[in-house]
């Protein structure tokens, strides 16, 4: 078995040769991209994201490359196999698009050194392993500006996938955005352990309705909850992708998440021989986070705030997690205009002061 | 009834060729429906089909992966089966793998990073423990308080969701993964030898097909199986013999637990290494397809659990190669399903066409 497909390999390296040698007529094959996706390409949030992203690649390079996708891969034991199996079928560039990929591809990527991967939101690197993130907590913190405004009840809903840093993070910023314009609102969280399940999603939304919130914000994929808000009347926050048109009353504003950008020049890397591990973790600086367009439930105040908020961060003129800034349990952790580092950030697992309830753990 | 068109009437003696030639049928049929489902997407019917069945069996990684995703399937629905049969309903398959993956699981990770030859069959033995352990609540509430075992063993699957969650939150995660809920990747003394070189493949299958071995000489050469089907048939006989109900309800919960507990096990120091809360991917489940599918036969069952695996892997292999899309294993999967419940109805009723009110039956 081995034997021959080690004969096959000399003979096809040997024809390359010979065309490579023969002139310039050659064609290059195209460059084969996969793409691993957590829900489906429908969810109108993440994975249509990541798609949006794929359709960018595919409108640059046009025939130089082959997109491949697969979607709706459950972030346990099934996905080292769909990974694996891209890869053994001559992708040259795989990318992997949840948290829950992350061992999976670094297992793969050691057993295909001339396949590059790039894992998206995850940790670990390799020669062949880049990753990449969005700094989503920029815009829950200018989202928080929005819901404080908004909120007549002074509470805020949230819907939280898993206690994860990246989802912690995202709502210590959103409290700390509500409480620079309003030092009383309170934030109601509950937790629906999966990224995409839209019933789920709604019934979340309305236990928190019943519960007097009137903004909904969300760390899952569907835009069920935004729905349910224009249903009932009060306001919500799109996640990964502009989801006004689920809610055109209702929406405050929507976080979007744009990897367009970074995955054209991912693949051009691939393209031209340039590519290198990396961790690049983007924010409103590089384009990679936008904010959609403010709905009709903004005031105009809300909009200076929220805008000049937003210019401050993308200058790096401020930092959403700038001290003083305490846990929940009342011990320091940043000092007065100290800012958090990336690595604290990244590993961020406990409420700051003024978040009730307790983190699961 | 008096104004139905189309009547079930029971048939007083159904054929048993046909009962057992129903999964047969039922599959030829969802082949003839893939057809019609594949050609009005507008993908070629028979490249899709056989992308689906065959072409997963054409390389040693397709044959590899069929037997990790079958592995899990054939133990639990094995277990299972034998409830089945006696009439005692354990829903929760799902709840006992999650609890036998940490149990076993935690054993690795206590002899972190070390551990001898001792340390597989340690792990295993903690995985059917734990599985038997979740089991025996259902039980317990069953025999005891007359709780319904379908709902308690159903609910049990989330705490045991959650119990997982927890752990690797907190006890067992490891301490260099940022927070993030996993497990540290178990240590190579706690995981499984490979079945097939440089594949996933692992001697969990080699257990299970032995304990379908054992399984079906238990159903049909002792007295186990006799009380089984006695139990599931006739109650009332099984009761009037001197058949104990706690005991068939106890002996049927820790069969089941404990094999599905061991496939968690497997599934931990298998394909996944660690723990990680995405573990359960819905094996427990699945297997109650399994096991009917498998007409709750041992020997039915390992045809089964290998042919619903080879629809998942080929699904996937046709989502990649057609892009098709992801659904279309879940729509096999329903079809499957549902072309056999269906024909077992033609099996054991006779559809009556016409207004005429059953006999016996009359006045508003």
């Amino acid at each position: 078995m081995i034997d021959r497909r080690m004969m096959l390999g000399a003979l096809t390296g040997a024809a390359a040769l010979a065309v490579g040698l023969s002139g310039a007529v050659a064609q290059t094959p195209p460059l084969k991209v996969g793409f691993v996706y957590v829900g489906p390409i429908g969810d109108h949030g993440w994975s249509y994201q990541h798609h949006q992203g794929l359709l960018a690649v595919k409108k640059e390079f046009g025939d130089k490359v082959e997109t491949t996708f697969v979607e709706n891969v459950p972030e346990g034991p099934d996905a080292e196999r769909v990974i694996d199996q891209l890869a053994s079928q001559g992708h040259k560039l795989i990318i992997t698009t949840s948290f829950g990929f992350m061992n999976p591809t670094v297992k793969v990527a050691a057993k295909y050194p001339d396949v590059k991967f790039e894992h998206m939101t995850g940790f670990k690197q390799a020669d062949n392993l880049a990753t990449a993130n969005i700094r989503f907590y920029e815009g829950r913190y200018i989202a928080g500006i929005l819901a404080a405004k908004a909120s007549k009840t002074g509470t805020i809903g949230y819907i939280g996938s898993f206690p994860i840093p990246e989802v912690v993070m995202g709502i210590n910023a959103t409290y700390l955005g509500a409480k620079s314009v309003n030092p009383n609102i309170k934030l109601k969280i509950i937790w629906v352990s999966t990224w995409f399940d839209p019933g789920k999603e709604a019934d979340a939304a309305k236990a928190l309705a019943d519960q007097g919130v009137d903004i909904i914000m969300q760390h899952t994929d569907s835009p069920a909850p935004v729905k349910f808000a224009e249903e009932r009347k009060i306001f919500a926050v799109g996640q990964a992708s502009d989801m006004k048109a689920f809610g055109p009353n209702s929406i405050l504003t929507s976080i979007i998440d744009n990897w367009n950008g970074y995955y054209v020049s991912r693949v051009k890397a691939v393209l031209d021989g340039s590519w290198k591990t990396g961790d690049v973790w983007g924010g409103f600086n590089t384009g990679m986070l936008a904010m959609g367009g403010y709905g009709p439930g903004v005031a105009a105040d809300a909009k200076a705030l929220a805008d000049a908020a937003k210019d401050k961060i993308s200058k790096g003129e401020f930092h959403p997690f700038t001290g003083p800034l305490k846990k929940q349990d009342g011990t320091e952790f940043l000092k007065a205009g100290e800012k958090m580092a990336d690595k604290d950030l990244a590993g961020m697992n406990f409420y700051v002061e003024g978040i009730d309830g307790a983190l699961p753990k | 009834m008096r104004n139905a068109m189309v009547r079930l009437e029971p048939r007083r003696e159904p054929s048993r060729v046909m009962l057992y030639a129903t999964p047969f049928v039922a599959f030829v049929l969802t082949l003839l429906a893939g057809l019609v489902l594949f050609w009005a997407l507008g993908k070629d019917p028979v490249r899709a089909l056989g992308l689906i069945f065959i072409t997963p069996l054409t390389s040693v990684r397709g044959v590899a992966e069929l037997l990790v995703k079958s592995t899990p399937l054939i133990l639990i629905a094995t277990g299972l089966a034998f409830g089945f049969r006696a009439g005692v309903w354990n829903i929760g398959a799902e709840g006992q793998f999650t609890i036998g993956a940490i149990s076993g699981g935690a054993v690795a990770l206590y002899f972190h990073p070390g551990g001898g030859p001792l340390l597989l069959p340690a792990m295993m033995l903690a995985g059917v423990l734990g599985g038997v352990a979740w089991a025996a609540i259902p039980a317990l509430l069953r025999t005891h308080f007359n709780a319904n075992e379908i709902l308690t063993s159903l609910m049990l699957v989330y705490v045991a969701l959650l119990l997982l969650g927890l752990m690797v939150q907190g006890p067992l995660r490891d301490p260099q993964s940022y927070n993030f809920p996993e497990s540290k990747l178990f240590q190579n003394a706690a995981l499984l030898p490979a079945l097939i070189p440089k594949t996933r493949a692992h001697i969990g299958f080699l257990i299970a097909v032995g304990v379908v071995a054992v399984a079906h000489v238990l159903m049909t050469r002792h007295i186990l199986g006799f009380m089984v089907r006695v139990f599931g048939d006739a109650p009332r006989a099984a009761a009037f013999a001197g058949f104990s109900e706690k005991r068939m309800v106890w002996l049927s919960f820790a069969i089941s637990g404990g094999l599905a507990g061991l496939s968690g096990l497997f599934e931990a120091a298998g394909p996944v290494g660690q723990l990680v809360p995405q573990l359960p991917s819905g094996y427990g489940f699945t297997a109650i397809i399994v096991a009917f599918l498998g007409r709750l036969q041992p020997l039915g069952i390992l045809a089964a659990g290998l042919l619903l695996g080879l629809t998942h892997i080929g699904g996937e292999t046709a989502q990649i190669t057609m892009s098709l899309p992801s659904a279309t294993t879940s729509v096999f999967q329903g079809m499957l399903l549902f072309f056999l419940l269906a024909s077992d109805v033609l099996v054991n009723f006779r559809l009556r066409f016409g207004l005429r009110a059953p006999v016996g039956v009359g006045g508003n």
